[in-house]
């Protein structure tokens, strides 16, 4: 007994090692470094516009000042402000309501325990291609057929949400008590009863509290599409204020604004999250 | 018995209700947003047989390759060191936000705020500014993925820290540990592996984020796009579209790859 244990301490010069080798945390260190020596040398292979960066960082503080501590709104009222920031939610609902519609039945097709793996992995491998291209690019693309506006920002929009809930779905769905479906099943219930009586009364909680932190994404996202795709809203709102009025003040105040709603949101779905998740 | 109908008939009653509410909403929002579901039912298969028809890259979209591939090497940089200077830097504030290892309660709660504001005020806004005074330079791109990252990273950390350390530290305090041998031998080694993990969804999520950001000021693959969208050249659009599709799936790959070996 003595001897075995004496043979498992390692002594290099002079001292007992107290660290184990362990592949994990060699890994972890092997990663650390490489990304650490990336940000040190990637940087040099760039190539850079000429700036002057001592006039650049002294302009953005002062543009920082303008927009963060003199906001003021000049071209639109804050009525229209407050309208297009509703517009800007309702896109980002309609987006996650229709998403999330889409998302249950494909999430269901797509759990391992209601459904044979074949077909799940071809919607995880379509889902994994969405989410490959991003929103912006998708928006884009429908808008050739659709037009700029608002069908084309809510079908790219609509696009991520059913990447993103499906599996957020799903992985509810698997963890669901296999013998639940069991008894119903061995009653002759069909398909259908199970979805309805077991399935849905069971993940109903998270797939609302994934569905509203999908929701606050999709605001942000909505913002993004506004600015970048003439969806409308406050994006585009922020877009015109700095791209063609150059009104940092005006930018700072929308800015305001859109964060104000963003946090609400947040505080909405963190209260969500901890009402559902948290009784269980 | 009673009872128990009357239950069933409140929750009948409730999910109407429920339903009802949502179906005005939906009704309100797309009157609001000049959406027609007609529409947007139609312009999905128009869509997908455009698709299949114009965004294979033909012979002169192959000349554009090697211009291609150096915007989504830029692109590819910016994610990755954006994200590992904002984890340096979001490490920090986390170790102040977190409830187990805060020095005290203004400075976790700045440190939250503080967060808090930069994950919420989008991109967008970063970027529109930053272009005024940096023009269409990398380092717009860079500040833009920066200040997002950092405020996502700070909420991850913090969470990530509150999970994994409760019992080391309180072993650690036991022995009469100073605060930063706790910090360093117990906290920090214990929520690395998560933390890793959380820097390589946000370089997956950044490059998205790029593509966005570029289009918006003009630097990386996102201009790219957006100037031969700009000029009908479809071909070296699905080009382009391929290549990020390949780098996010390739990027997605690594990091299931690590987080198995490391978690």
């Amino acid at each position: 007994m003595q001897a075995t244990t004496m043979q498992q301490v390692k002594v290099r010069n002079g001292k007992i090692q107290i660290k184990a080798f362990h592949r994990s945390s060699f890994v972890l260190q092997l990663i650390l470094g490489f990304l650490a020596v990336f940000t040190l040398v990637a940087p040099f292979f760039l190539t850079y516009t000429v700036i002057d960066i001592q006039t650049a960082i002294f302009y953005t503080l002062d543009n920082l000042k303008m927009m963060f501590l003199q906001p003021a709104l000049h071209q639109v009222t804050v009525g229209a402000a407050l309208y297009q920031i509703v517009i800007t939610l309702a896109l980002a609902f309609l987006a996650t309501l229709i998403g999330a519609v889409i998302s249950f039945f494909l999430a269901i097709l797509s759990a391992k325990n209601l459904m044979p793996s074949l077909l799940s992995n071809v919607i995880i491998t379509f889902n994994s291609f969405i989410r490959a291209v991003p929103t912006v690019l998708w928006v884009l693309i429908f808008a050739i057929v659709a037009g700029l506006g608002s069908v084309a920002a809510i079908l790219g929009m609509t696009l991520h949400t059913i990447a993103y809930l499906t599996k957020a779905y799903s992985e509810s769905f698997e963890e669901i008590d296999d013998g639940m479906i069991e008894a119903l099943r061995a009653t002759g219930a069909k398909w259908w009863h199970i979805i309805v009586h077991v399935v849905l009364p069971q993940t109903s909680s998270y797939m609302v509290s994934w569905t509203f932190l999908r929701f606050e994404t999709n605001y942000g996202v909505a913002i993004a599409m506004g600015a970048a795709a003439a969806a409308g809203g406050i994006g585009f709102e922020l877009f015109m204020a700095s791209g063609f009025y150059y009104d940092l003040h005006e930018v700072g105040m929308i800015t305001y604004f859109a964060l104000a709603i963003a946090l609400i949101l947040e505080f909405f779905s963190i209260q969500i999250k901890n009402r559902l998740m948290g009784s269980k | 018995m009673n009872g128990s109908l009357d239950v069933i008939k409140k929750k009948k009653i409730q999910m109407t209700l429920v339903l009802l509410i949502l179906l005005l909403c939906t009704m309100g929002t797309s009157m609001l947003t000049d959406f027609s579901f007609a529409d947007g039912f139609a312009s999905v298969p128009g869509t997908i047989v455009w698709m299949t028809t114009n965004l294979i890259p033909g012979a002169e979209a192959f000349e554009n390759l090697s211009k291609i591939l150096s915007k989504l090497w830029e692109t590819i940089v910016l994610s990755i060191i954006s994200t590992t200077t904002a984890g340096v830097i979001a490490l920090f504030f986390a170790l102040l936000g977190s409830k187990t290892t805060k020095v005290n309660q203004p400075f976790a709660l700045l440190a939250r705020l503080v967060a808090s504001v930069f994950r919420n005020i989008p991109a967008v806004a970063w970027a529109l500014v930053l272009v005024i005074s940096f023009g269409h330079n990398v380092v717009t791109g860079y500040f833009a993925l920066f200040f997002t990252t950092f405020g996502f990273l700070v909420r991850a950390f913090i969470e990530t820290i509150d999970e994994a350390s409760v019992e080391s530290v309180e072993a650690l305090n036991a022995t009469g540990a100073t605060y930063f041998q706790m910090v360093f031998r117990g906290v920090i080694p214990e929520s690395l592996p998560q933390m890793v993990s959380w820097l390589f969804f946000m370089i997956d999520t950044n490059i998205r984020n790029a593509t966005l950001v570029g289009l918006l000021t003009g630097t990386g693959i996102g201009y790219l796009f957006d100037m031969y969208y700009k000029r009908l050249d479809y071909g070296t659009v699905g080009l382009i579209t391929i290549c990020i599709i390949a780098i996010v799936i390739a990027i997605e790959f690594i990091s299931n790859k690590v987080r198995r070996l490391i978690l």
